[in-house]
């Protein structure tokens, strides 16, 4: 099973998302920005970091990459497609989930070992999780804070489009304490904290967040 | 050649962390009177030619699209007179 991961300028986590795509057992494909293929990739990661500098908005040029445009034609026609951290803005700009990601309420950036609750396992990245596990992952942004209107809130409370809520204290001010959340497929999943950064115990807090990467893997082996 | 300026605001229920931040800085520095700060973006686009009907409608379509996000942001679009 091949899982790309695009680089676009100031991606920062592309290298630990391939990583973790070979940990779990796929073979990982680097794609680039400026290139408008997928070149047949079974499933794409959009990793964290600062793309183009997190200039005008964090993603909001992103979204505008060449190789967005294949992209959001395939998310829409059920690919899965992952993002982290940057990768959720990006995904929040390209309107493939709703929402956005503002700057952390407490204006400091916030980098720690995360605890989660996976609150929906019916998604393409989350199905080898038990529902309501608590998971501990990293977390590290300075613009965290998922925003909504209350009306998109109550949709996505109501249809169990919330994957994954942090525990414990609020660390961005993201309303409703979401970490994460799916589109109406289930394909597209985007959250702030880490999951590629904690699937080895030698480098990472646990090893929590290779279920993310094992489930797309054994997801697509069914299908 | 026309100058038209595109304003973007977070939406008012929004939270608005660097206003935050600033009215605490004026606080601090003795400021007196000011109940809250919001802060936003101004872009100046300079057109080949003139600020017609068509060229501002393309001007608010590029709002929409790129600079202003409108999940979070309202925009507003206007003609800088005299440049």
């Amino acid at each position: 099973m091949r899982v790309g991961v695009v680089t676009f300028p100031g991606s920062l986590d592309d290298r630990d998302a391939a990583r973790a795509v070979r940990v779990a057992g796929g073979e990982a494909v680097s794609l680039w920005h400026g290139d408008a293929d997928l070149h047949g990739v079974d499933a794409v990661v959009l990793p964290g970091g600062f793309s183009y500098g997190d200039y005008l908005r964090c993603g909001a040029i992103a979204r505008f990459a060449p190789v967005m445009e294949p992209l959001v034609d395939a998310a829409r026609g059920g690919l899965p497609v992952l993002g982290i951290c940057n990768g959720f803005q990006v995904l929040c700009e390209s309107h493939l989930l709703p929402g956005a990601l503002i700057r952390n309420d407490h204006r400091k950036f916030v980098c720690r070992d995360q605890p989660l609750r996976v609150e929906s396992t019916a998604t393409a990245w989350t199905s080898g999780y038990a529902a309501g596990q608590e998971i501990v992952i990293p977390l590290k942004n300075g613009e965290g804070g998922y925003v909504a209107d209350e009306r998109t809130l109550d949709e996505l409370e109501g249809e169990g489009r919330v994957v994954v809520r942090y525990a414990g204290d609020n660390p961005n001010g993201s309303y409703r304490d979401i970490a994460g959340v799916t589109n109406a497929r289930g394909n597209v999943v985007g959250l702030m904290p880490h999951p590629e950064h904690a699937v080895e115990a030698l480098t990472g807090p646990t090893t929590d967040g290779l279920g993310f990467f094992t489930s797309v893997l054994e997801g697509l082996v069914r299908s | 050649m026309a100058r038209v300026v595109v304003d973007v605001m977070l939406k008012s229920e929004i939270l608005d962390p660097q206003g935050k931040a600033v009215q605490g800085a004026f606080g601090r520095l003795g400021f007196d009177g000011i109940a809250s700060v919001r802060q936003g973006k101004r872009f100046e686009i300079e057109l080949d030619g003139e600020a017609t009907p068509e060229a501002i409608a393309e001007i608010e379509r590029a709002a929409a699209t790129l600079l202003a996000n409108p999940v979070i942001e309202d925009f507003t679009v206007h003609v800088e007179a005299g440049v």
